[in-house]
């Protein structure tokens, strides 16, 4: 289940830069993209993620062809591909649902590429089943597409994506289909092989734990535009934008008064992280790691609800206000917190981002 | 569930004896000759009748080029339009299903007519020629147009019901991401998958034109159903003899059909 030296080679070499300049497409009254400009590096694997509808597969599809921009470019390579034909591009590309000819063994399944290439039919049987083995499905030749789980179809259609030694895999939510344990493990393995291949891949999802779990670095878009690129470490500890902040992992609100430079929150004063907005009343952003709760019979906040989420209790907090802010406490800190329990919320004394204040209902 | 049993039986039945008993008196009066007793010559004498093989190898031959057309035809252009244009798919339907509603000896009417008016007024334009090679006896091309425009909606259903149970967008982006074109992706991704519905279509279409009467008959042409018709009137043990026949190879066909979508599924490939 290894990728050979030799295929390994023959990839990582030409690995390719991928960018898009400008990019702007509209359906009727919708705006898929809205001048998008995002750089690929050669070799990573770069997740697209972001709400539905903000534009992830419109532009994974202009990149394998099946979409054309109303403007902006494309380049693999500094070359401009934005009017190559779809199957002139040299992109691999696994679909969301089950994508193999069902009238094809899974052999004749990952061979259909080679074969539209001309390749001769016994050098395509050998290269062919190379790949199922790199796939882990050498003794699956046979089978029929409707004979296979679902993972397995998605290992086949990854193995199909692959045959052709493509420049760039383009991976449109390929796991959202199937069921979580699986999912997991074709995550896994997607990364193993996309690193060993070291090919320029693009993956589109809107399951940020998938994004960040597997990505060099992830794009997150809305409404057709670029939020932030950045290392997944990166982007969950300094998001750029609000919105950002509250895709990316769970985020909560809670009301401060802005002046000089530093905010006052929960009855502390802190400094702010990054760019502050030109507001006075506006909602810091935190994460459940970073607040604290305890157990105070004088405390202001109550206890609305507690989740046990194995390694820690994610608990909801009412502040007086009527806020509600989610922490996460350590199993055993947790213990006595019940729904309805007295408790004081503070933050740790550290920077901290601001928004500006949302919009309550 | 006794009586609902019950029910059943009686109707099937009451089913099977409407529709037997028909061809069974069919049959009994082909092979019985009054003074002879049983005997087969009825069948014997169809092959060597006059105008039999003629009329049915010109039915044959306007089942296949209609088949060619109506397939040529509708197939890139159902594929085309759930690519492209899912909209239209309502009003393509209605325009399909027109033939169901507008009754042949109307059609032909209209036909005829404009075969009359035609090379009146279009005498000294090349156009004139062609309203005769059209017209040709030997293979009279404007039967196959007017069978094209009949076999339409059976067409679309088969077609529609076969695109339905594909996802023929990702079938051909699929082919088209691994390096085949357009055309390739058709042939290759999406007709493979087609297959029942194609046969389907072919023979409710090879059907129609083996039983057509109306249209051939006005314009005076004699495929195998009018045949069958003015050999009544002189032979009638004969006329039977060659509906019994021809609904026994439609039988065989239908059956034929029935095996070759059956096994698509499983059947292995190279």
């Amino acid at each position: 289940m290894t990728a050979t030296t030799l295929e390994k080679a023959s990839t990582s070499d030409n690995a390719a830069t991928v960018e898009f300049r400008g990019l702007r497409r509209e359906f009727g009254p919708t705006v898929a993209l809205d001048g998008l400009d995002l750089t690929v590096r050669p070799g990573e694997l770069l997740a697209l993620l972001g709400p539905s509808g903000c534009g992830k597969t419109t532009a994974l599809r202009m990149l394998a062809g099946f979409e054309h921009p109303d403007s902006g470019e494309v380049l693999v390579d500094g070359e401009d591909i934005t009017h190559v034909p779809a199957h002139r591009r040299d992109a691999g590309m696994v679909f969301q649902s089950y994508s193999l000819f069902p009238h094809l063994s899974v052999l004749d399944n990952v061979a259909f590429g080679l074969r539209m290439r001309k390749v001769r039919t016994s050098e395509r049987r050998a290269r062919a089943a190379e790949l199922l083995d790199l796939v882990g499905l050498a003794d699956k030749g046979e089978r029929f597409p409707h004979q296979l789980s679902g993972g397995q179809q998605q290992r086949v259609a990854l193995a199909r994506a692959l045959a052709l030694r493509p420049r760039v895999l383009l991976l449109d939510e390929p796991l959202s289909a199937l069921d979580a344990k699986v999912r997991l493990n074709l995550r896994e393995e997607i990364r193993r092989l996309q690193q060993e291949l070291g090919i320029t891949t693009l993956f589109v999802t809107h399951d940020q734990e998938e994004a960040l779990s597997m990505a060099d670095r992830v794009a997150v878009m809305r409404s057709g535009r670029l939020e932030q690129c950045a290392a997944p470490a990166e982007l969950y500890g300094r998001p750029a934008t609000a919105f950002v902040a509250e895709f990316v992992g769970t985020m909560s609100r809670i009301p401060g008064h802005l002046s000089d430079g530093s905010v006052e929150v929960l009855g502390q004063r802190l400094p702010v992280d990054g760019a502050a907005p030109d507001a006075v009343e506006v909602d810091v952003l935190v994460r459940p790691e970073a607040v604290r709760v305890e157990a105070d019979a004088e405390g202001d906040a109550r206890v609305v609800a507690t989740a046990f989420l194995g390694a820690v209790t994610r608990i909801t907090v009412r502040l007086m206000d009527g806020t509600e802010v989610k922490a996460d406490l350590p199993v055993h800190e947790a213990g006595p917190l019940g729904a309805g329990a007295a408790v004081r919320v503070s933050l740790p004394e550290r920077a901290v981002l601001v928004a500006e204040r949302a919009n309550r209902q | 569930m006794a009586r609902l049993n019950l029910w059943r039986w009686a109707v099937l039945a009451f089913a099977g004896v409407y529709f037997l008993v028909p061809l069974a008196a069919s049959v009994i009066f082909t092979v019985d000759v009054p003074g002879e007793g049983i005997t087969f010559d009825a069948y014997g004498e169809i092959v060597g009748a006059d105008g039999f093989l003629p009329g049915l190898v010109l039915s044959l031959e306007l089942g296949a080029a209609t088949i060619a057309v109506v397939l040529l035809l509708m197939v890139p252009a159902m594929v085309a339009l759930r690519l492209g244009a899912p909209r239209l798919r309502p009003i393509v339907e209605v325009i399909c299903s027109l033939p169901l509603v507008v009754p042949p000896i109307a059609f032909v009417a209209g036909i005829s007519t404009v075969l009359k008016w035609g090379p009146e007024h279009l005498s000294r334009t090349p156009l004139f020629q062609t309203f005769v090679a059209i017209q040709n006896p030997d293979f009279p091309v404007v039967l196959v147009l007017a069978y094209v425009v009949m076999a339409l909606p059976f067409v679309h259903r088969a077609l529609d019901a076969g695109l339905r149970a594909i996802d023929v967008r990702t079938l051909v982006e699929a082919a088209r991401s691994c390096g085949a074109s357009p055309v390739q992706a058709l042939v290759t991704a999406v007709l493979p998958n087609l297959r029942g519905a194609l046969l389907n279509a072919s023979f409710l279409t090879l059907a129609l034109v083996l039983g057509e009467f109306t249209v051939a008959q006005i314009l005076g042409y004699q495929p195998f159903a009018v045949w069958i018709y003015s050999v009544g009137g002189s032979q009638a043990q004969l006329s039977v003899a060659v509906s019994v026949l021809s609904l026994l190879v439609t039988w065989a066909l239908l059956l034929a059909l029935a095996g070759l979508g059956g096994r698509s599924r499983t059947a292995p490939r190279g």
